[in-house]
């Protein structure tokens, strides 16, 4: 076939200093059959980048996350993860999932409206007693999803400078070795095990309660994949949303125009959500691969059984296949069937609550400040998997 | 036993939890998942694939007709 089948390209392609979606993505989408990747460790792997392909690849039983624990599987840091409920394949993965997602459905989390909305008008009360300028990050995109998860979890909000800096590291490449990543690991299990204890002697009306009776009277998880559920719904409810709410913002004082149809129609804000789910390309890469349990084509080329595949979800997402004027950011899209919380037995398990967090965040600082500026450089994440401001300094 | 299943497609976000987690039992269109059989015997499957969709799109009801899934 090409060239490219021997010299696999150099992955990932996005840059981590803004959030541009790389050229390199058209050219891979506009390219019959898939793309051969190589990241800074593992295995060389196909790449997905249309969106026809992205949905088989994470919808489809032949293929596996659990085989990648075996595999010398593509990715950025030295440190070998097993990530827990992302790295299994159903039914193990479907006995972990039903456990914690009675916490996250729609009706439930629903429930929490009140509180985010009363939390966010008071984090903007805070932000106009203090004056411009602000730190976005510090002052209102972290407390958000923290406050709420920690109180959904049963996690002391106090603590988040401690798990602040273990989530970090867990979500870093390649600026840990692999004893670093490992000790990281230890530290947050050790963390979550004294917070499980605490539990244990004294329940309370939260998941962790409700997962350590699941434990200790239905026997339905082991006490590691206890802990490590845990740790897993502290640092994903939290890391992604408060990286999300800066970039939604950024993209917005990008496209002037569609922040000030925010402003002068709120009522729009569920949609506008959807569509920057859909527009902003969050990760810096692919990452969770997905092998190959047979022989499968996926869009043009025959992955071979025990071959890993990425998937490209920022490029899925703008297919011109799939979607009209898929490089305009349009708020009011209708049919946006993004792929932005994953797809499969993988969708994000906290996506309503995300989509709960990201309306009302937005919605209200767009309503409050009308005339939101960049008041200073951006400092960006750097070696993260998900890309996004680390302090952003606002006006308005 | 004989168990009915629903996907609302109204509710139903096409996340592909449900097609992906017991592929034998539901199957997912362009947008939607929907029941390759609305009528199966009973199967636990059915009622984790209930459980676990973030929209509580899919209903499990019994041969009497009464609503087994989503459960509490």
């Amino acid at each position: 076939m090409t060239a490219t089948d021997h010299h696999p390209l150099d992955y990932p392609f996005n840059s981590g200093q803004d959030l541009r979606l790389s050229a390199a993505y058209e050219r891979a989408r506009d390219t019959p059959g898939l793309v051969r990747v190589q990241l800074p460790y593992g295995e060389p792997a196909w790449l997905a980048t249309r969106y026809a392909d992205a949905r088989l690849v994470l919808g489809d039983q032949r293929f596996s996350r659990a085989l990648g624990l075996e595999s010398d599987e593509p990715r950025a840091s030295e440190a070998r993860r097993d990530s827990g409920i992302l790295s299994m394949d159903p039914p193990d993965h479907t006995r972990l999932r039903s456990l914690v997602a009675k916490a996250f459905t729609v009706r439930q989390v629903e429930r929490l409206r009140p509180q985010v909305r009363a939390l966010t008008s008071a984090l903007l009360d805070e932000m106009e007693t203090a004056g411009p300028p602000v730190d976005l990050v510090d002052r209102y995109a972290l407390p958000i999803p923290v406050a709420v998860i920690c109180r959904l979890l049963g996690v002391p909000e106090e603590d988040r400078p401690r798990f602040r800096v273990w989530s970090d590291a867990a979500l870093s490449t390649s600026s840990l070795t692999a004893e670093e990543f490992d000790r990281n690991r230890e530290e947050l299990r050790a963390y979550m095990s004294q917070l499980i204890a605490l539990h244990r002697d004294e329940p309370h009306d939260d998941l962790m309660t409700a997962l350590i009776e699941a434990r200790d009277h239905g026997d339905r998880l082991s006490e590691l994949e206890l802990i490590d559920l845990c740790v897993a719904v502290l640092v994903a409810g939290h890391e992604t949303t408060a990286t999300q709410i800066p970039n939604f913002v950024l993209t917005l004082l990008d496209h002037p125009e569609a922040f000030g149809r925010l402003h002068a129609e709120p009522e729009l804000i569920n949609g506008a959500v959807e569509e920057l789910l859909r527009f902003v390309p969050l990760g810096s890469g692919a990452g969770q691969p997905r092998y190959a349990k047979e022989d499968i084509e996926v869009g043009g080329t025959l992955v071979r059984a025990g071959e890993p595949v990425l998937v490209a979800i920022g490029a899925a997402n703008r297919d011109a296949l799939r979607f009209t004027d898929a490089g305009t950011l349009d708020i009011s899209r209708s049919g946006n069937a993004h792929l932005g919380f994953g797809h499969g037995v993988h969708h994000c398990l906290g996506a309503p609550l995300a989509r709960l967090e990201l309306q009302e965040a937005i919605g209200a600082l767009v309503a409050r400040f009308p005339r939101l500026r960049l008041a200073g450089d951006i400092t960006w994440k750097t070696e993260m998997l998900v890309r996004g401001p680390r302090v952003m300094p606002v006006g308005w | 036993m004989t168990w009915h299943l629903d996907v609302a497609s109204d509710r139903c976000i096409g996340s592909g939890m449900c097609a992906g987690a017991a592929p034998d039992l539901f199957a997912l269109d362009t947008d939607h998942a929907h029941p390759v059989r609305a009528d199966i015997p009973d199967d636990e499957r059915a009622l984790e694939a209930s459980d676990i969709c973030p929209m509580l799109a899919i209903t499990v009801r019994d041969a009497e007709g009464k609503e087994i899934g989503p459960r509490e």
